[in-house]
């Protein structure tokens, strides 16, 4: 592998683009495939097949056996709340390989100082959601217990068809929620997906415990998902 | 790029480690059999100085893996390294979990 081609490649997964190689064994030769290309005739369906099921092996392409593998971006966790739990799962998710972004429009939480390098957006979730729109390789936690902040986000994440939707509150506050979220004309079935209490039952008790708690259920989620759908995850 | 990971990027490592000159091998799982600890597709990065960064297993063969490194640094002919519990006799070490994976060797050129 030639350092420019590898540079090619660590700047389309840097640039979020999925990325497949192509790699003849016998000789060496590798080819770069980046997503939305135009793929020569003979790989294409290798390589739409790599990018659809984010699996990589060994494929036949006519008489040659050549090794395919694929670079998806990292999946995303958008979370409504710049709140104690944010912080921490703020950490954890990087280490987990995911793109965390936090929403709050309470400028007073949403500071550089609480969260360092974490992507921030001091906006109302309607307005920041128009810049990163939501999509089946992202997870939604909304954090906030405010139905003001969260319930248009959870809304948006449901229709989006996110990977998971999750939301912080009791099962009170929940069943609260479904009725508002009824009344916003949201269908029983897509509230049913909502994880909520949010997080797996570890019995987490501080906030660095619930954000554990988020963030497995999240990878719960991923590595649980149908990829025939053609959601994507991570490598 | 925000949310880096706090550890490094074996693909991006190896980019500057041969930007800075140095001899670089690319280790990459291309198949897997039965239990594997790291899928298919993983990667495991080596400098002439025997640094690596990634991984290909679970750390039961990282070590011939990197031995192996040196020489196709120096030759820069690539290899396909095979591990698993049956080849004990090929190799010192295997996979104490009962899986077998293959693995490509490459120079950075």
């Amino acid at each position: 592998m030639l350092l420019g081609y590898l540079q090619k490649l660590n700047a389309a997964r840097e640039s979020r683009r999925a990325a497949v190689t192509v790699t003849e064994l016998d000789t060496g030769r590798s080819t770069l495939f980046l997503e939305g290309d135009t793929t020569d005739e003979t790989v294409a369906s290798a390589v739409e097949s790599a990018l659809r099921t984010g699996k990589s092996g060994i494929v036949e392409i006519g008489d040659r056996k050549v090794f395919v593998n694929v670079y998806l971006p990292p999946p995303r966790i958008i979370v409504i709340g710049a709140v104690h739990i944010s912080q921490a799962l703020a950490g954890m998710a990087a280490i987990a390989g995911f793109d965390l972004t936090i929403i709050d429009p309470r400028s007073a939480f949403a500071t550089p100082e609480r969260f360092g390098e974490t992507r921030l957006v001091a906006e109302w979730p309607e307005d920041a959601l128009k810049d990163t729109p939501l999509d089946a390789y992202t997870a939604l936690a909304a954090v906030t217990h405010d139905p003001k902040i969260d319930d248009f986000p959870l809304k948006a994440a449901l229709e989006a068809g996110c990977f998971y939707v999750g939301a912080l509150g009791s099962r009170k506050t929940h069943s609260a929620r479904v009725e508002r979220l009824v009344r916003l004309g949201v269908d029983e079935n897509a509230i049913a997906r909502i994880h909520a209490p949010i997080g797996l039952d570890i019995r987490a008790s501080s906030p660095a415990e619930i954000a554990v708690a988020i963030l497995a259920d999240i990878i719960q989620a991923l590595r649980t998902r149908d990829v025939n759908t053609g959601q994507r995850g991570v490598e | 790029m925000l949310n880096q990971p706090p550890f490094p990027d074996p693909l991006t490592t190896a980019e500057q480690w041969r930007a800075q000159g140095r001899g670089v091998a690319i280790a990459t799982v291309i198949e897997t059999w039965g239990s594997a600890p790291r899928p298919v597709g993983s990667h495991l990065v080596i400098d002439a100085a025997g640094n690596f960064e990634g991984s290909v297993s679970g750390g039961c063969v990282e070590g011939a893996v990197i031995g192996e490194a040196a020489e196709v640094i120096a030759s820069g002919s690539a290899r396909i390294l095979d591990f698993g519990v049956a080849d004990e006799t090929a190799w010192r070490v295997g996979l104490s979990c009962g899986g077998r994976i293959r693995v490509y060797v490459e120079r950075l050129g």
